[in-house]
C-alpha cells in the first residue's frame, strides 16, 4: 500500500511537469491558434541558456554568489526567450496568417529543428547542471501511519508549488487584464479581433514571451532535476498527450492532463511493466492519448471542435 | 417554365424537425416536390433553407420527421445513400476541390459509377483504361454544356467565382442526379452571370429531366422559372404554392417581400 | 523554342491522360531512366553509391508513400518510421522462418505487414485530423519502437532488437556490390513510382485528393470517407514497408528499432514538403535533397568557415544541419508551399515559352 502511494505521489509530481510544458503549448495555441510543435526545444533552449549563463557570468564578471549568478541567468534566459518569440512572430508566423493548421504545425516543426540547432550551437551539447538550490535528498512523510514513512522527494514538492504559482498568475493574467482579455479574442476569432483594433502582431509577440517564459520555468525546473541534456527536448514529445487528453484549449486541462498522464504512466511501468518487458511508459500515454482521441477528441475539458458546411 | 409534362410527387418532406442544442433551425416543416418540375425554396437569411437541404442530403440528421424518395420513406438520410439514389447537389459556399482542374472535379462526380478495383486502377490496363476514357467523354459533353472548355486543365481555385459556380453544377451533373439540390446557385453573381446560369438551369431540367429544387434570393429568378415555391422563415413553412400564389400571400409579404410604398 | 507542344494534337483522351503527355517529357524520361540504369553506373565509384544514391533510392520510394497519405490524401502522419520498421522486420520473419523465401516476396509480404498495421492505425483519421490526427500517429511510432525492442517474437529472439540479413538473392543472382544494390533499388523505385502515379491519375486518387480538399463535400458526392482514407493508409503504408525493407535488407544489412525512429518520421515529412505535396515527382526532389543536404553540408561548412576565419567542428556541422533544415521548412512553406515540384512546374513553363519572357 505504502509503495503504491509512493508511486502515485511520484507520478503526481512527474504528471505536474508534464503540465507544466502543456501550459505552453496551451497557451499558444488559445491565443493564436497554432499549435507550437517547438516548445519543448524553446524548454531545452531556455534551460540551456539558464544553465551555462549561471556558469559563464560568475567567470566573466568575477563574482562568487549562486543566488545572484542564478538569478542573472535566468533573466538573460528569459531575454532571450523574449528574443525568440520576437523572431518567430516576424519571421514565421506573420507570413502564414491564413494557412490551415496542419501547415503551421509543420513550420512549427521546422522552428523546432532550428532552435534545437541554435541551442546547442551556441551552449554546447553536453549535460549541463542547474543548481537552484533545490532539496535533493528524499523525505519521509507519515512514518506513523506507514512503516518506514512514505518517500517523497521534496525537489518534486517545491516544483509543484511553483507550478501551481505559475498557473495561478497566468490565470489571472488570462482572465483580469485588459491583454489577457485580447489575447482571447485573438484565439476566438483573428479577423474579427483585428476588427476591433485588437493588433494581432503584437498579441501573437506577448503570447510567444508567455510561453518562452513557461518554457524557462519549466526548463529550470526539469534541468535541475534530471541536467540538461538533448533529451530535455523530446519531453515536448511526452506532452502531447497530457493535451490531448485535457483538451488543446484547457489550461485546467492540461494540468489535471498531466497529472492522470504523470500517475498513470508510474502506475502502468510499475504495475504492469513487468509482465511485458517494461519500458512501456512512453507509449503508454500515446495510447491513452489515442483512445481518448476516438471517443471525445476535444479532450476532458477543450471545446468541441464543429465543422461547418 | 419546364417544359417536360410535371409529374408524381418524387420527393416528400413530412414534418422535419431540426435543433442544434436550443436553436430549432426547421420546425415541423413539409411540403412535396414533383418529378421534372422546379421547385423554390426562399425566404430570409436564417430561415433554415440550407439546413433544409441538409437535411435531404444526409448532411444533418434531423430530430423528427422523415423523408421519402420515389415512395421509400427514410428516418434518417446517409450523405453515400442519397448519393447512389439519385439526388445530387451544389453549395452555397462552393465546396469545390480547390487543389484539381476543372476535369478532375467534374470526374469526382461520376465516382459512383467508376467499377474498375484499386489494383486495376494502379495498373492502368485495359477495362480501367476505358472506363477512364468512357467517364472523361461524358464529363467532356457537361463541359460543352456549361461553356467552360477553356478551363477545364486550371485548377478551380484560380477561376473567378462565377466560373467556380459552374464547375459545381458540373460536379453535380456529372452524378447524373434525378433530383439536383442547388443552393443558392445565383449569390454573388451580376445580371449576364444570372441570366447564364437560369438558362443553365433550365436547360437541365429540361433537356436532362432532372427535378430541380433550388435556393434563390433574387425574387425576379424565382418568378420566372420556378414552377411552385415553398417559403420559409424561422424555420417554419409560411408558404406553398405557385410563384403567384406566393407574391400574393400576406404572411410572405410581410416576412420577406415587403410592400412598395 | 524547344520545348513547344505545337504540333502534338491528341485524338483520343486515352492520350490526353497519359503520364506525360508532352511528347519532349517523355523522350526525357525514358532518357532518364535508360542513364540511370546504364550511364550512371559506369560514372560513379562505390562511396557515392553506399552513401548517397542507394538511400536516396530507397528514400524517395518512401518519401513516395508519405506523399499518398499527406500530399494526396491529406492525413499528417508523424509515424512513417514504425512503418518503414514494420516493413523491415516482416520481411526480416518471412525470409528467416520460411525456409526459401525469395527475397522480393519477402520484401512485398513485409509491405502488407506494414499495410495492416497502417489500416489499424489508420482508423482514428475516421475521426480526427490535423493535429490530433498527428499524435494518433505517433502513438503508433512510439509503441512500435517499444515493441520491435522488447518483444522478442519480432526479432526471433536476438538481444536488443538487432537483426542483420545476408547473402540476398533474386532468381540465383546474388545481389553484392553496390552496382547491384543499385540496380535492385532502382527497379523498385522505378516500378512503384510508376504504380503510384497511376493511382493518383484515377478516381482513387481524385477521391483522395477530394477528401484532402473538402471532405465533407466529398461524402455528399458519393465518395465513402472511410474507404478513401484508410486505402490511403494501406496504399501509403505497404509502399513505406517496401521501403523499410529496402534500407534494411539493402542499405544497412543489419539494424535495430533506432533505425526507424521518429528522426526518420520527420526526416520523410521533411522531403515531402520540400519536395511538394501531392507530387510523385516532388516526393524524389525532397528525398534527393534531404540526402544530398548533409553531405553538401560536410564539404561546404568547412569552407566557408575557413574564409572567416572559424573552425568549424563535426558536431558544429550536425548543429547547422540542423538549423539549415529547420529554416528550410519554414522557407518553403512560406514562399512556396508547393515545394521544388512547383519550382520545377514553373520553371518548365519559362522552358516553354522560351525564348519570350511572357
Amino acid at each position: 500500500m505504502a509503495f503504491f502511494l509512493e508511486t502515485l505521489l511520484g507520478g503526481l509530481m512527474a504528471g505536474m511537469l508534464y503540465s507544466l510544458v502543456a501550459l505552453g503549448f496551451v497557451l499558444i495555441f488559445k491565443a493564436s491558434g497554432v499549435f507550437n510543435f517547438a516548445q519543448g526545444a524553446m524548454v531545452l533552449f531556455a534551460a540551456l541558456a539558464m544553465a551555462r549563463f549561471s556558469e559563464w557570468l560568475p567567470q566573466w564578471l568575477g563574482f562568487d554568489n549562486l543566488l545572484l549568478a542564478n538569478v542573472l541567468a535566468f533573466l538573460i534566459a528569459g531575454i532571450l526567450m523574449f528574443g525568440i518569440a520576437w523572431l518567430v512572430e516576424r519571421l514565421v508566423l506573420r507570413h502564414l496568417v491564413n494557412q490551415d493548421g496542419a501547415t503551421l504545425l509543420m513550420a512549427t516543426l521546422g522552428i523546432t529543428y532550428f532552435i534545437d540547432g541554435l541551442g546547442q550551437s551556441l551552449f554546447g551539447s553536453d549535460i549541463y547542471q542547474i543548481n537552484i538550490g533545490m532539496p535533493k535528498e528524499p523525505v519521509f512523510l507519515l512514518d506513523s501511519v506507514f512503516e518506514g514513512g512514505l518517500m517523497v522527494n521534496l525537489e518534486d514538492v517545491y516544483a509543484a508549488i511553483i507550478a501551481a504559482s505559475l498557473v495561478i498568475l497566468l490565470t489571472i493574467f488570462f482572465n483580469k487584464t485588459i491583454t489577457g482579455r485580447a489575447l482571447r479574442a485573438v484565439a476566438d476569432d483573428h479577423q474579427a479581433a483585428q476588427s476591433v483594433g485588437i493588433p494581432l502582431n503584437h498579441i501573437w509577440v506577448v503570447v510567444w514571451c508567455v510561453a518562452g517564459l513557461v518554457a524557462l520555468v519549466a526548463g529550470m525546473i526539469w534541468g535541475s532535476k534530471m541536467g540538461v541534456q538533448f533529451s530535455l527536448s523530446t519531453v515536448a514529445l511526452r506532452a502531447l498527450p497530457v493535451i490531448i487528453l485535457g483538451g488543446l484549449t484547457s489550461v485546467p486541462g492540461a494540468i489535471i492532463g498531466g497529472l492522470i498522464i504523470g500517475v498513470g504512466e508510474k502506475l502502468s511501468e510499475v504495475f504492469l511493466g513487468g509482465y511485458v518487458g517494461g519500458g512501456i511508459e512512453i507509449w503508454f500515454a500515446y495510447m491513452l492519448a489515442l483512445v481518448v482521441l476516438m471517443f471525445r477528441p476535444q479532450g476532458l475539458f477543450g471545446e468541441k471542435i464543429i465543422d461547418r458546411v | 417554365m419546364a417544359k417536360r409534362e410535371i409529374g408524381d410527387v418524387i420527393l416528400d418532406v413530412e414534418n422535419i424537425s431540426l435543433r442544434f442544442g436550443g436553436v430549432n433551425a426547421l420546425s415541423d416543416i413539409s411540403f412535396d416536390v414533383r418529378e421534372h418540375e422546379v421547385r423554390a425554396i426562399i425566404g430570409p437569411n436564417g430561415a433554415g433553407k440550407s439546413s433544409m437541404l441538409n437535411c435531404i442530403n444526409g448532411v444533418y440528421q434531423p430530430q423528427e420527421g422523415q423523408i421519402s424518395f420515389r415512395g421509400n420513406t427514410f428516418k434518417h438520410m446517409n450523405s453515400r445513400q442519397v448519393a447512389e439514389m439519385g439526388i445530387a447537389r451544389t453549395f452555397q459556399n462552393l465546396a469545390l476541390f480547390k487543389g484539381m482542374s476543372v476535369i478532375d472535379n467534374i470526374m469526382t462526380g461520376r465516382n459512383l459509377r467508376i467499377k474498375s478495383n484499386i489494383f486495376l486502377q494502379a495498373l492502368r490496363i485495359g477495362p480501367a483504361e476505358r472506363e477512364e476514357s468512357e467517364h472523361r467523354e461524358y464529363v467532356e459533353q457537361i463541359i460543352d454544356f456549361l461553356e467552360i472548355q477553356a478551363h477545364r486543365k486550371t485548377p478551380v481555385g484560380q477561376l473567378p467565382y462565377g466560373l467556380q459556380k459552374r464547375v459545381d453544377l458540373g460536379r453535380a451533373l456529372a452524378m447524373e442526379p434525378q433530383v439536383l439540390l442547388l443552393d443558392e446557385p445565383m449569390a454573388g453573381m451580376n445580371m449576364e452571370e444570372k441570366q447564364d446560369m437560369s438558362r443553365f438551369i433550365l436547360d437541365v431540367n429540361e433537356e436532362f429531366g432532372s427535378t430541380i429544387v433550388l435556393i434563390e434570393h433574387d425574387m425576379g429568378v424565382v418568378m420566372d422559372i420556378s414552377d411552385r415555391v415553398v417559403v420559409l422563415d424561422y424555420g417554419k413553412k409560411i408558404g406553398d404554392g405557385t410563384p403567384e400564389e406566393v407574391r400574393a400571400n400576406e404572411d410572405v409579404i410581410s416576412a420577406y417581400l415587403g410592400t412598395s410604398h | 523554342m524547344f520545348y513547344r507542344e505545337n504540333g502534338q494534337f491528341k485524338t483520343n483522351y486515352k492520350a490526353d491522360q497519359q503520364i506525360f503527355a508532352i511528347t519532349q517529357d517523355r523522350w526525357a524520361v525514358l532518357a532518364l531512366i535508360a542513364f540511370a540504369f546504364i550511364g550512371v553506373p559506369m560514372m560513379v565509384d562505390e562511396y557515392l553509391f553506399r552513401a548517397i544514391l542507394i538511400p536516396f533510392l530507397i528514400l524517395a520510394l518512401a518519401a513516395v508513400g508519405l506523399n499518398i497519405l499527406v500530399g494526396y490524401c491529406g492525413q499528417l502522419s508523424l509515424g512513417s518510421g514504425a512503418f518503414m520498421a514494420i516493413g523491415a522486420y516482416g520481411a526480416y520473419n518471412f525470409i528467416m522462418r520460411i525456409e526459401g523465401m525469395p527475397l522480393i516476396l519477402a520484401l512485398l509480404l513485409g509491405g502488407v505487414c506494414a499495410t495492416i498495421a497502417g489500416i489499424v492505425f489508420g482508423i482514428p483519421s475516421l475521426r480526427v485530423r490535423g493535429l490530433y490526427l498527428a499524435v494518433a500517429t505517433l502513438a503508433a511510432q512510439f509503441f512500435w519502437d517499444w515493441a520491435f525492442l522488447r518483444i522478442g517474437w519480432f526479432t526471433i529472439y536476438t538481444p536488443s532488437g538487432s537483426v542483420a540479413v545476408s547473402n540476398l538473392q533474386v532468381f540465383g543472382w546474388t545481389i553484392n556490390s553496390p552496382v547491384e544494390k543499385y540496380w535492385f533499388c532502382l527497379g523498385f523505385l522505378t516500378v512503384f513510382a510508376l504504380l503510384a502515379k497511376n493511382l493518383v491519375r484515377s478516381a482513387i486518387g481524385r477521391n483522395w485528393m477530394a477528401i484532402r480538399d473538402m471532405d465533407v463535400a466529398a461524402a455528399v458526392i458519393g465518395i465513402q470517407p472511410l474507404y478513401a482514407k484508410l486505402s490511403a493508409f494501406a496504399v501509403s503504408s505497404f509502399i513505406i514497408g517496401v521501403a523499410g525493407g529496402l534500407w534494411g535488407f539493402v542499405h544497412l544489412g543489419g539494424w535495430e528499432p533506432a533505425a526507424f525512429d521518429i528522426q526518420r518520421s520527420f526526416q520523410l515529412l521533411f522531403m515531402v514538403i520540400i519536395g511538394g505535396m501531392g507530387s510523385i515527382m516532388g516526393s524524389m526532389f525532397g528525398a534527393a535533397f534531404i540526402v544530398a543536404l548533409p553531405i553538401f553540408l560536410n564539404q561546404a561548412l568547412p569552407v566557408v568557415g575557413s574564409w572567416v576565419g572559424v573552425t568549424i567542428s563535426t558536431a558544429g556541422i550536425a548543429h547547422a544541419e540542423f538549423m539549415i533544415f529547420g529554416a528550410l521548412i519554414v522557407w518553403f512553406l512560406i514562399v512556396e508551399p508547393h515545394g521544388l515540384a512547383r519550382l520545377w512546374s514553373i520553371g518548365k513553363q519559362k522552358m516553354r515559352i522560351w525564348p519570350f519572357p511572357h
